[in-house]
């Protein structure tokens, strides 16, 4: 398959790398350049919503039979992950979680979770079934969290929240009084390096949690596209690239659950850390 | 590696999924658990319950076989004193009838010694007088000398 698409085609290792690492963006608000902000992925909009729907979809439909009796094996699987997710949130956040931050935190490794596994999908699967509903030139990248605006877009709403709770636990005035007297004291003259620092904590953590999942998914991709390329050099690089691909799918699983369970616990820490006063 | 408006769209997408797991689909789950949890928590609670009542029971039912062990073996007691007791009765009685009726039979035959020795007495002054008065015929008056004879016989 690998080979056939990218002989019909003709392309260069780089077109071809180029035309996998492209997203299929269209303007919005009239907007009819590709770039700029008044852009849409519909690719990764369309995967990222319909997975959601899926996997939330398949839980609350089981969720919506549980009983409290004998659970089926159906019943059991999702209460399982559901007491998996439960604890780890049990562990971090002493408070009612039940509300609010332990749903979220099942949402975020549900999803993130189904999101991150198409990368299991061969990436010139996806390209010959888009490019046969869509043309030569359509384009479709099946990861959404290898999309930076997914990743950002979960670690903003979890920054977002974050300030929300840390606000509603402590107060408007408790939240500011610790932005400049935590963490070293409340003289006066450690205001400034208080505030730097509580500054560099705020913009680093969305950062640094939002890149750890692009970063991870993105070189995953990378990786299988360059087998795939390495296959379409003739048949020595179709072996080899075959085998490595399926030892590369095999090591990938791990990264792929590890990354949603870090995205789910940084976002557990997080809100569990804005409830905290110091 | 360009920020778009997909940023804001997924983030409306976030929210609502979240939404949607906070009002849907955690707490039926959270419910259905809990539920199981309790039930199973009681049911234990049950089970040590029925558990220690057993062992009472087990105690209590000891308790009343010891008692109705020793109840039995003091009847069997009082039984086997009423027993010797009776038998000491009845042989008490049985001498004493005994007794009764030998010294019954012992003063009969006194009595039928004495008839008889009165008989004989009778008997022995009749024949007396009567050999008297075969040997002395005549000479001999038998009113004078039965007096005499009577006075003999009263004497043996």
């Amino acid at each position: 398959m690998t080979t056939e698409h990218a002989q019909n085609v003709e392309l260069t290792p780089s077109e071809y790398i180029a035309h996998h690492l492209s997203f299929n963006a269209q303007g919005v608000n009239g907007n009819t350049a590709s770039e700029g902000f008044w852009v849409l992925h519909y690719d990764t909009l369309f995967t990222s919503v319909v997975l959601g729907l899926l996997v939330m979809g398949l839980i609350w439909w089981v969720a919506r039979g549980a009983t409290a009796g004998v659970p089926t094996k159906r019943q059991a699987f999702v209460e399982l992950v559901f007491g998996f997710v439960d604890d780890q949130v049990k562990n971090i956040f002493h408070g009612d979680r039940h509300s609010f931050i332990a749903p979220t935190a099942l949402t975020v490794f549900i999803w993130v979770l189904a999101m991150n596994s198409m990368d299991f999908l061969p990436v010139d699967w996806i390209a010959g079934i888009v490019s046969f509903f869509g043309g030569e030139h359509a384009k479709w990248r099946i990861v959404p969290t290898s999309d930076i605006n997914t990743t950002f877009a979960l670690a903003l709403a979890v920054w977002f929240l974050m300030i929300y709770f840390s606000i509603k636990a402590k107060g408007l005035g408790g939240w500011i009084h610790e932005l400049f007297c935590a963490p070293f004291g409340s003289n006066p003259l450690v205001w400034p390096a208080n505030f730097l620092f509580n500054l560099i904590e705020y913009v680093s953590k969305p950062l640094s949690h939002s890149l750890r999942l692009f970063g991870n998914m993105y070189a995953g991709e990378i990786i299988f596209l360059l087998l795939g390329m390495w296959a379409a050099t003739g048949l020595t690089g179709t072996v080899f690239g075959a085998i490595l691909g399926a030892g590369w799918s095999i090591f990938h699983i791990l990264i792929v659950a590890l990354q949603a369970f870090i995205f789910m616990m940084l976002t557990v820490v997080y809100l569990a850390m804005a409830h905290e006063s110091h | 590696m360009n920020i778009n408006f997909t940023l804001i769209a997924q983030a409306i997408a976030f929210a609502v999924l979240i939404w949607f797991t906070v009002k849907f689909v955690w707490p039926p789950l959270l419910k259905a658990i809990e539920t199981r949890q309790k039930e199973i928590a009681d049911g234990l609670a049950a089970a040590q319950e029925g558990k220690s009542a057993l062992e009472v029971a087990a105690k209590k039912s000891e308790t009343t076989l010891n008692e109705a062990k020793q109840k039995a073996s003091e009847i069997i007691g009082q039984a086997e004193k009423r027993a010797a007791q009776i038998i000491d009765e009845a042989k008490g009685n049985a001498k004493a009838e005994g007794d009764r009726i030998i010294a019954g039979a012992k003063a009969e035959i006194d009595q039928e010694v004495n008839r008889a020795k009165e008989g004989l007495r009778a008997q022995v002054s009749t024949l007396a007088v009567a050999g008297a008065e075969k040997i002395l015929r005549k000479e001999i008056d038998a009113k004078a000398h039965s007096e005499m004879l009577a006075k003999l016989a009263a004497e043996l």
